[in-house]
């Protein structure tokens, strides 16, 4: 097993850090790789990105958001436990370009993998600016760790409770208007703002990655549940990606396909809720 | 010359027909996922293996591609030594309770069998059902047939990927004392046996028993280790004496027809995979892993999978199950007892139909499948007549989950990071020698990853012949066997 979870950190409301010890994935994964891990028996297996490495001290940095049952029952892990499953790496790496202007967009969770994009970019020697979009000031993360590495960073908030008010998008367009030479742009987060970002991009033909995040099953290639339509053709995101060209991405499909299961995934999460609730009062019954 | 040491004349049952083997009874069984067939008793075994003419041809051991001894072992259950016969169903093949309930027999050995006279109301000898039989009993009397293990050879051996090639490799391996690591991707061992083949048919308690004892034998398992991922093959053959490859066929293949993309389309593995290996039928209260509510489905081929696919549907309780396939009912390639299984509980066939547009609800997600009506034509290559189109008649069917279960290719995640191991370029598969040696002098391939999709007892077979060569490649290093030894080739496909 080993998995061993050994620093946890909330970074917003609902959304926690935890270094995890995985010594393999810390040796060879690469940005732009993920894992995928389950927590219990008869738990979900679920997809998260290597937010960071430490190869010296074996262990991998995941970041998520707790939006459901399984990222929620992951939350309740405190220093010291072990996950149950963790496979990785997996999925291609980000292709690292060397000596060019870099513009790496974020929004909301997918900060979290921009954070090792930025840092895979600066070690290959290329300038990346770096935007961090959040609905408001208290979701926003890693905007410090992320600011370190960045030759310039740029954080926008949709409610102007922070940074500069509305979208990463705007904040691109300005970019790109003011004349800096942007060679290539990645981005990640919300399905919405990847298109709008490649939307931005496209008619000024800068290359843009985008880093797509279908809903998975085995992360193996086995299944067919990550598939996506890129070009016209049908790629599975887990061996084929995350990432691709955003250009050529039919977001609209992959919205689609990402709304079917949040009717289960609702209940699963109430009915996880009320066990717990349940759980809560049997144990203050107990007590009293 | 009289003939005074003449022996005891042979008791054999004489019935033309397989003693039965009793079963849930189909409106019963698809409001649960327990098995189908009961198994034999003690006495319906006895009174089966009794059957056998024990003739002097033994077209059976022939048919086996495993080669196992069928005569000899049905003879010792006519004896009623169970123990016995286990032990020789055992030399050839580890998984007796699995292969029992899996290998299509009837293109096997009971094809072959000298009793099997079709056409004058014989069947042939029902050496699944007693070989399962052998298998359960092992279970339920918790005989552990341990093989002797040879002394320690302090060879080092990796198995990659754990389904039925693998572990039969892992097993023989560590027999001959040599020190076996399996990596598995998945977070359970078993390959299909686990994530594809349903509780229903092979209950999964057979193959945990299977690999515990494989584990007391000092076999390690290593799960979640994606090889090619999660370390490089050129590592593993470094830190290993000897490899094996037994990825097997992962990669599913879809029908390339608009609207393949919406939901409610799954392949036959997410499908099966969401509901065995997930455990998906007890969402929400036994399992994470949802599985939509079905009302009305469709499922696409005719071969294993896809009964497995529309049985598994059935069980969850919908409205219908669509079974759609192009070709006619002598083409489908699954075993006749699975067919037979999907007809008792009301699997609707709709055979030369083929699939041309899965057609939205309006919101993304099926409404419909529509195919073309089809009629058998003049015979292909493979002498199977080819289904061609009936000009004008199309038909639709009202679903909102289709499954496509049209077989799947080599799985790619190994070779995708070691592009120097030679394939088959047309088809992916990995290319071996007679002692299943790939272009690696220390890597050795076999299973689906070399056949493409194939069977379990194939897929065992490679795995036999592919350690026996490591166990020569280890020792002396050359895989093939000297001049005065004999040894297995690969069991071929074809
Ligand atoms: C639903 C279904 C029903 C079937 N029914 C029957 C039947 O009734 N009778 C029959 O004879 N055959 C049946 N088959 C076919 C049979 O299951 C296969 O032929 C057989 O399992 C092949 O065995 P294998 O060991 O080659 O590969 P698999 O069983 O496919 O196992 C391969 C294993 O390798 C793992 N793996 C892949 N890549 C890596 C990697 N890079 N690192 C680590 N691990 C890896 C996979 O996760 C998997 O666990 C069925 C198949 C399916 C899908
Ligand atoms: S998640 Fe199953 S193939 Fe990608």
């Amino acid at each position: 097993m080993g998995n061993k979870i050994i620093y946890t950190k909330e970074l917003a409301p609902k959304t926690k850090l935890f270094e995890i010890e995985a010594d393999h994935i810390a040796k060879r994964g690469r940005a732009g790789q993920f894992i995928i891990l389950r927590v219990c028996d008869e738990g979900e297996r679920i997809p998260l990105t290597i937010a960071n490495r430490n190869p010296d001290k074996g262990t991998i940095t995941l970041v998520f958001q707790e939006v459901g049952k399984t990222t929620e029952m992951l939350g309740q892990l405190a220093v010291g436990d072990e996950i149950l499953d963790l496979a990785g790496p997996l999925g291609k790496a980000t292709e690292i370009p060397t000596g060019k202007t870099v513009v790496c967009v974020g929004g909301g969770i997918g900060n979290a993998v921009v954070w090792p994009q930025v840092q895979a970019l600066k070690e290959a020697g290329n300038k990346v600016i770096a935007i961090l979009g959040a609905r408001t000031k208290e979701l926003l993360i890693l905007e410090e760790e992320i600011m370190s590495l960045a030759d310039m960073t740029i954080t926008t908030t949709d409610d102007g409770s922070y940074g500069r008010k509305g979208m990463v998008t705007h904040a691109l367009e300005d970019l790109i208007e003011e004349g800096e030479k942007v060679d290539e742009v990645i981005t990640i987060g919300p399905v919405v703002m990847m298109k709008f970002v490649c939307k931005a991009t496209e008619p000024h033909g800068i290359p843009t990655q985008a880093s797509l995040n279908p809903i998975m099953v085995d992360g193996t290639g086995m299944c067919g549940a990550c598939r996506v339509t890129v070009g016209g053709k049908t790629r599975f995101a887990c061996v084929e990606g995350p990432e691709f060209d955003g250009h050529a991405v039919d977001f609209d499909e992959l919205i689609t396909r990402l709304a079917y299961y949040q009717p289960e995934e609702r209940a699963s999460a109430d009915n996880y809720h009320r066990c717990r609730m349940e759980e809560a009062a049997d144990n203050l019954g107990n007590h009293g | 010359m009289t003939d005074n040491t003449k022996k005891p004349k042979k008791v054999i049952n004489k019935s033309k027909t397989k003693v039965p083997m009793r079963e849930q009874a189909p409106m019963d069984r698809i409001m649960n996922f327990e098995e189908v067939p009961l198994g034999y008793t003690e006495d319906e075994a006895h009174q089966e293996a009794l059957r056998c003419i024990d003739c002097k041809t033994k077209p059976c051991v022939a048919g086996c591609p495993v080669g196992i001894d069928i005569p000899a072992f049905l003879k010792l259950v006519g004896e009623k030594n169970f123990e016995g016969a286990l032990r020789k169903i055992k030399e050839k093949n580890f998984l007796p309770a699995i292969c029992g309930r899996v290998c299509p027999q009837e293109d096997q050995c009971e094809m072959v069998c000298t009793l099997n006279k079709p056409d004058k109301g014989r069947e042939p000898g029902g050496i699944g059902r007693v070989e399962r039989f052998l298998g359960d009993y092992a279970m339920e009397h918790n005989l552990t047939i341990t093989p002797e293990i040879a002394p320690a050879t302090g060879k080092t051996v990796a198995i990659i990927g754990s389904g039925p090639a693998g572990l039969t490799a892992a097993s023989d391996l560590a027999q001959k004392g040599h020190k076996v690591t399996v990596f598995e991707a998945l977070h359970k061992p078993g390959g299909v046996l686990f994530y594809g083949i349903p509780q229903f048919r092979m209950p999964k308690e057979i193959l945990i028993r299977e690999i515990d004892g494989m584990k007391d034998m000092g076999v390690e398992f290593v799960m979640n280790y994606p090889v090619g991922k999660a370390e490089p093959l050129d590592s593993i053959r470094q830190r290993f004496d000897a490899v094996f490859i037994g990825t097997g066929a992962g990669l599913p293949w879809f029908l390339g027809i608009p609207g393949e993309n919406l939901n409610g389309v799954y392949s036959a593995n997410e499908f099966l995979t969401r509901v065995n290996l997930m455990g998906g039928y007890k969402f929400p209260d036994g399992a994470d892993t949802p599985v939509k509510k079905i009302k009305r489905i469709a499922v696409i081929g005719a071969g294993n999978t896809a009964m497995d696919s529309a049985r598994t549907a059935k069980r969850l309780q919908p409205e219908v199950v669509y079974l759609v396939y192009r070709r006619s009912r002598l083409e489908m390639p699954a075993r006749i007892e699975e067919i037979h299984h999907a007809e008792q509980e009301g699997i609707d066939f709709n055979l030369l139909h083929s699939p041309i547009e899965i057609i939205d609800d309006g919101k993304g997600a099926v409404g419909a499948i529509r195919c073309q009506e089809m009629e058998l034509g003049e015979p292909d290559d493979s002498g199977r007549r080819r289904p061609i189109p009936i000009e004008g008649k199309i038909r639709d069917f009202a679903v909102d989950t289709v499954v496509i279960s049209i077989g799947q290719g080599p799985n790619p995640l190994l070779s995708a990071d070691c592009p120097e191991l030679a394939r088959d370029e047309r088809r992916g598969t990995i290319v071996i020698n007679d002692y299943a040696q790939t272009s690696f002098e220390n890597v050795f391939a076999g299973g689906d990853i070399v056949t493409g999709g194939a069977t379990v007892i194939l897929a065992m077979g490679q795995g036999r012949v592919a350690a026996d060569a490591m166990h020569r490649y280890l020792m002396t290093g050359d895989p093939a066997p000297a001049d005065n030894e004999s040894g297995d080739v690969c069991p071929n496909l074809t």
